[in-house]
């Protein structure tokens, strides 16, 4: 028997082909969509996972630091430790910034962290070892290793490069020393800190003069950083995570979360907008994408009425007319769907943004795909079977 | 003894290809029905072309849509080959089959199906059938070859002239060796010299295949061709006879 639509698709083959890669087009922008979504959700957990914390301390009341600021004492650490079923207590400090380098400029999470510790997984390069003035950047960052990267009043030198490693909003993270990252934090330019010298040096009360010692420890004090964003605490084996962070908050006035809830945080409450948002771009995009195919295959009906009208007349069965319109919405689906992914897969690299496609996205993508075409075949398939044998004849 | 002598006189009587008696068809009822066909009664033999005449509305098309098995006649009765077809209802419940397998058609325009060559259009009608595509391939080719346009078995639709593509509308018409034909002004796109040849390539098909042929026409140029008319008027049908002329009347 011959196959109706083989013989129709490949009689207008170039104009299916055609509707299909315009249909996969869209597709792909379906897909880019649920890929920035997956890549935001990656992207948070992608901290919490090198992170390799139990336990995040904050400042008090607060859900810091992505989320809200967060301020600590540097010193808090050692209270931290002390606390019953912490192994393990680290400070860090987060700041983004933009940064260049010759005409690349790109915006960056900076994590000052205890670089003595060597918890970054490198992909090239070695780990910080001075004190001072090297990071580590995440290849995302477009940095390369000997690269010397401007930050505020000093030159960091890239030592090793890292992968994988960005902040919730996207930003690749460059990994430096606590002190470093204190200082480009708080530290202010040498205009301000000349107006501010000037100012305390004019108030009598900070610059008394049978007291010369006392400018200089107020300044000290001002012009110097000792705080952090947040603490990372690991645990002792088989401590609850939660009973631990309840005596943190109990007896040291800060607020910690478990990883789990700090993972709430970061995907539930920092993303929750941006992921509504991406979400309703999901479905409009969807019904978009289903009133096209829909609409795609009642024209393609529409256009061969008189055709279908005398293969009925002849005797063919409704079956056969049938399985030719469903075999083509399938058959436009499948081009929609592998043009659709290709375009994915070619594109999702230029977007700023990370973008993931998982596997059972793509699954999904087909199975929703199929759906919508068998779906909107219904319409051209009602349209063909409502066309009776007669109108062949006569005028 | 005299019983027997009719019984085997009426069976050697040829049975006509397509007999209706007192067909009629009404469109609506009450005060807005409105009687297309009133006691149309016609018979057409095996191997013979009539014409059936009449201007727009009279009723042209719904006696071919009833002959056709398309729309339910109010009434009357249809046979084919002997078989009844309509009496108080269709004797066939699928109606589809029946078309395919005893009934062809001719289109105004030939409606090929654009996305099959010459050959499939025709060969298409016995796989429907069941036939096999080597059965229904064979035949394609021998139709074709009948119709003089072997040369153009693969030619897709749009390749071949307008003559070529009436000319496999006829083979597929004839596929299935159907006892009648319903051709629907097959001649209405063409010149007349192609109108004329067109009509003799009907005539020359049902004289070789036995398959009786009914021509709806508007074409004064083909009317005098026919030997037989039927001149339908506010849906009653006459029978007339027609001039018979040879196919180059024109030129001569």
């Amino acid at each position: 028997m011959i196959s109706l639509a083989y013989r129709d698709i490949s009689n207008s083959f170039g104009r299916y082909l055609l509707t299909g890669i315009g249909l996969g087009l869209l597709i792909g922008v379906t897909l880019t969509m649920a890929g920035v979504f997956r890549g935001m959700v990656d992207d948070g957990k992608a901290l919490l996972r090198y992170a390799d914390a139990d336990i995040w301390v904050v400042q008090q009341n607060t859900l810091g630091p992505f989320a809200e600021p967060s301020s600590l004492p540097d010193n808090m650490y050692r209270g931290i430790l002390a606390i019953d079923g912490v192994r393990q207590a680290r400070n860090v400090a987060y700041l983004t910034l933009e940064v260049s380098h010759g005409d690349h400029s790109v915006r960056v999470m900076l994590e000052g962290t205890d670089t003595q510790q060597n918890l970054i997984p490198l992909t090239a390069g070695r780990p910080i070892m001075r004190s001072h003035y090297e990071l580590v950047a995440d290849e995302r960052s477009g940095f390369k290793i000997g690269d010397r990267i401007p930050i505020h009043r000093h030159d960091y030198e890239v030592v090793g490069l890292t992968q994988g490693m960005r902040s919730p909003s996207g930003d690749p993270i460059l990994f430096l020393p606590l002190k470093d990252a204190q200082e480009i934090q708080f530290l202010k330019d040498n205009d301000a800190v000349f107006r501010d010298r000037k100012q305390l040096e004019t108030n009598p009360k900070l610059n008394p003069p049978n007291n010369p010692g006392l400018l200089d420890a107020v300044e000290q004090n001002l012009f110097s950083n000792h705080r952090v964003n947040t603490v990372l605490v690991q645990l002792m084996p088989g401590a609850n995570p939660r009973q631990v962070a309840d005596d943190i908050e109990k007896w040291l006035r800060l607020t910690a979360y478990p990883s789990d809830e700090m993972e709430e945080i970061l995907i539930g409450q920092l993303i929750a907008m941006a992921s509504k948002q991406i979400g309703l771009f999901l479905v409009i995009l969807t019904i978009v994408s289903a009133a096209i195919v829909a609409l795609t295959i009642y024209s393609m009906t529409q256009t061969k009425l008189k055709e279908i009208a005398v293969l009925k007349l002849i005797g063919t069965r409704n079956i056969l007319i049938s399985r030719m319109i469903l075999l083509e919405a399938i058959g436009l689906g499948l081009i929609g769907f592998l043009t659709g992914k290709l375009a994915v897969t070619y594109w999702a690299p230029l977007f700023p943004k990370h973008i993931v496609m998982l596997p059972e996205d793509t699954f999904r993508a087909l199975l929703i795909t199929l759906v919508i075409c068998i779906l909107a075949s219904i319409a051209g398939i009602r349209a063909a079977l409502r066309i009776p044998p007669g109108s062949a004849i006569g005028g | 003894m005299a019983d027997t002598n009719n019984q085997v006189a009426e069976q050697n009587i040829i049975k006509p290809a397509i007999r209706v008696e007192n067909l009629s068809k009404t469109y609506g009822t009450g005060s807005s029905a409105v009687q297309a066909l009133k006691d149309a009664s016609m018979q057409v033999q095996p191997g013979e072309v009539v014409g059936l005449l009449g201007p727009s509305g009279s009723g042209k098309t719904t006696l071919l849509q009833c002959l056709g098995a398309i729309i339910d006649p109010s009434g009357g009765r249809i046979t084919l080959g002997g078989d009844l077809l309509f009496e108080n209802g269709w004797q066939y419940s699928d109606r589809r089959t029946l078309r395919r397998d005893r009934i062809g058609f001719i289109f105004q325009r030939p409606y090929l199906i654009p996305f099959m060559n010459a050959t499939e259009n025709i060969a298409f009608l016995p796989m429907l059938q069941g036939k096999s595509n080597k059965q229904a391939y064979k035949r394609a080719e021998e139709l074709l070859d009948t119709l003089d346009i072997a040369d153009r078995a693969a030619a897709r639709i749009e390749q071949l002239s307008g003559g070529e593509q009436q000319r496999v509308a006829i083979a597929r018409a004839l596929a299935n060796r159907p006892p009648i034909i319903l051709a629907d002004e097959p001649t209405a796109p063409l010149d007349s010299h192609r109108a004329m040849s067109v009509m003799q390539l009907l005539h020359e098909m049902a004289a070789k295949s036995g398959t009786a042929i009914i021509v709806v026409t508007h074409d004064e140029n083909i009317i005098p061709v026919f030997k037989r008319l039927y001149r339908l008027r506010d849906g009653v049908l006459h029978e007339e006879a027609g001039e018979g002329r040879g196919f180059d009347y024109l030129e001569n």
